[in-house]
């Protein structure tokens, strides 16, 4: 019972911070078509920012918990910054080419990106521990689990949820469904479809940085961490169908309670299983578990 | 359609043959390692040029690099077998008996999800050899000395003599076979296939057929490089054998050769190979900063990659008229043009 309720709680938070990444990838992939390699370098540009905002922040006098105001900080900047340049310069002069030389592309800026970093921040690892100590632990069920965990999940709820309220209730999220259906008969009826792309654009940059700001208290930043994050995120998204909330939902859910399972029960499984997985669902269901249907154009 | 000696092969031959004479009578034993080390890597590039005429991209081709490397090394590890005559054709079966299985799968899949289902399949095997003791692990383990009809040698000028020779002579039966083959009828369905799929359908050609067929002999060819970098390298492992890198690197020197001609692939991988270790020496923090900056320069400037360059240069536009007029779209995809031209 302790077993089963650990790998959920572990499950779960890693599920969760991969959620947030994936969402950001999904919904670049949806709107704009392009599958965006460099998503691992708004993640570790975002867990490289947080952690070094909050040792600043520590150093200025602040308290554990006033720590935490550098996640939101770090995501924006660099969501809007780096994900800014990014589109206008590369990303918007790829529209329309093949499918695979934008992965292409993309792939070599995140090369670039992640030595930027080393030259930016240096190859020592950084730890920001203080917002983990600021959140108090709780009992669940005779466990003790880590309060800052607990808020991940939490936080993944809701940006869930928001992205979700913002896709379906509101008038631009049908813009952006006008779009994804048909961008050319959308920019027959008057929508700036260069604009949203960019927009949508920023969100995804500015969500896979909040994904990795968020987790980087937890772990000791350091090179060639978004690596992996990224080849996983592309698991999930794969696994939940391109370009489909619940389906970046419902992948980060497997990946994570498969490798907190794998992790504590089965380690020789632990490197592949996901990716065991994910060419399961490929060659069964190649779009994804949860993928929109499509409506058949000719 | 080719005649027995056309300007390509008869270039591929006084090519290799000078770049063997000159490795074995001038060249430095480093620079020869170097070629080895490329060329070795240019036959499994050669493997993706023909997927990639098709308007594929694989990022999963370490899964045939890895299991060519790791047959050869095997087979010497636990049967005592080191004949290269034996091992090497293992390297290739091997990859291409799996690539053969495989296909069946894969061959349903286009662009992005055919890339990452290769990623995928590679992944796995990689997960595998990492957590296998009995073969090392992470620090894999080294291969045995290789032998050549029975004989075998510890020097080391011989033995990188010898390997240089071989790389030699198999780049340039390789290249020649890939040409002769693009070419023909099956061959020049590549670039159809990859405009227009129900067109071909409708010529009574398999869609799934040529495309499966095609990834069977990039999985051999790739399977060879595994095999022969298993060799020069005399050390076997995941990291730097069967990990995603690998795909990527591989990827990398296509796109930096160019679709053009079969002699591309040995070009682009020697200036990859003499990049990588000059940028080592000048600039040790910013490898991936000149590979992703050589990417997109290439993506964006010269989509025919290093070959548009030398055919420019060369004056391979005259023969590109002459070439076949099928599949000559507007240009979507790179090198096109370059592509004809290599005929």
């Amino acid at each position: 019972m302790d077993l089963v309720l650990t790998i959920l709680v572990e499950g779960l938070g890693y599920a969760s911070y991969l959620f947030i990444v994936s969402l950001g990838l999904t919904i670049i992939f949806g709107v704009l078509k392009i599958l965006n390699v460099a998503h691992g370098a708004f993640f570790a540009w975002g867990a490289y920012s947080c952690a070094f905002l909050i040792g600043e922040f520590s150093v200025m006098g602040v308290s554990d918990i006033g720590t935490m105001i550098a996640i939101p900080i770090a995501a924006l900047v660099v969501g809007v910054v780096l994900g800014s340049a990014i589109e206008r310069t590369i990303i918007r002069n790829l529209y329309g080419r093949d499918e695979v030389i934008i992965v292409l592309a993309t792939f070599g800026l995140f090369l670039v990106l992640e030595d930027v970093i080393l030259l930016v921040f240096g190859v020592d690892p950084y730890f920001a521990f203080q917002p983990t100590l600021a959140i108090p632990g709780v009992q669940i069920g005779g466990i003790y689990q880590d309060g800052y965990k607990l808020t991940m999940i939490a936080l993944s709820l809701v940006v869930g949820l928001i992205s979700w309220l913002v896709l379906n209730r509101t008038h631009w999220g049908k813009v952006v469904s006008a779009i994804i259906f048909d961008s050319e008969l959308a920019v027959a009826m008057g929508v700036n479809v260069k604009r949203v792309f960019y927009v949508v654009f920023l969100a995804g940059a500015i969500l896979g940085a909040l994904g990795g700001a968020y987790i980087a208290p937890t772990i000791s930043v350091s090179p060639g961490f978004g690596v992996e994050v990224i080849v996983l995120s592309f698991a999930v998204v794969v696994i939940g169908g391109m370009g489909s909330i619940a389906g970046a939902a419902i992948g980060a859910l497997m990946v994570g309670m498969l490798r907190a399972y794998a992790v504590l029960q089965w380690p020789e499984i632990e490197l592949f299983v996901v990716y065991a997985v994910m060419a399961a669902v490929l060659i069964f269901r190649p779009e994804g578990l949860f993928a929109p249907a499509k409506a058949r154009k000719i | 359609m080719a005649q027995f000696m056309d300007r390509t092969t008869a270039g591929l031959t006084i090519g290799f043959a000078s770049v063997a004479i000159l490795g074995v009578l001038v060249l430095p034993d480093w620079l020869m390692s170097q070629i080895l080390i490329a060329f070795s890597r240019a036959l499994a590039v050669l493997g993706l040029l023909v997927l990639w005429r098709t308007g594929l991209i694989s990022f999963g081709h370490a899964l045939y690099f890895g299991l060519g490397a790791y047959t050869v090394a095997l087979l010497g590890k636990d049967l005592g077998i080191t004949e290269v005559l034996i091992t090497l054709p293992a390297a290739a079966l091997v990859a291409s008996v799996v690539g053969f299985g495989l296909g069946f799968v894969i061959r349903k899949y286009r662009e992005i999800f055919f890339a990452m289902l290769n990623l995928a399949f590679s992944m796995v095997l990689f997960g595998i050899l990492v957590k296998t003791e009995a073969l090392g692990s992470t620090d894999g383990f080294s291969v045995e000395q290789p032998t050549l009809f029975g004989m075998g040698t510890d020097d080391s000028t011989a033995k990188l003599t010898s390997l240089f020779l071989g790389i030699c002579a198999i780049g340039w039966i390789a290249s020649v076979l890939v040409h002769r083959y693009l070419g023909s009828v099956l061959g020049s369905l590549t670039t159809a296939v990859r405009d227009n799929e129900i067109r071909v359908e409708y010529l009574g050609y398999s869609v799934a057929q040529a495309i499966h067929g095609k990834y069977v002999m990039s999985a051999a060819l790739t399977g060879l490089a595994g095999g022969f970098t298993a060799l020069a390298l005399g050390q076997v492992d995941p990291e730097s054998m069967v990990n995603w890198t690998v795909s990527g690197e591989l990827v990398f020197v296509t796109v930096l050769a160019g679709p053009g001609s079969v002699a591309a692939p040995f070009i682009g991988s020697l200036v990859f190979e003499l990049l990588r270790t000059y940028a080592f020496e000048l600039v040790p923090y910013a490898w991936q900063l000149i590979v992703g900056g050589t990417l997109l320069v290439v993506i964006f400037f010269l989509p025919g990659g290093l070959w548009s360059l030398i055919a420019r240069i060369g004056g391979g536009r005259k023969t590109g008229q002459r070439g076949t007029t099928a599949g000559t779209t507007a240009g979507t995809t790179a090198g096109t043009s370059a592509g004809e031209a290599g005929r």
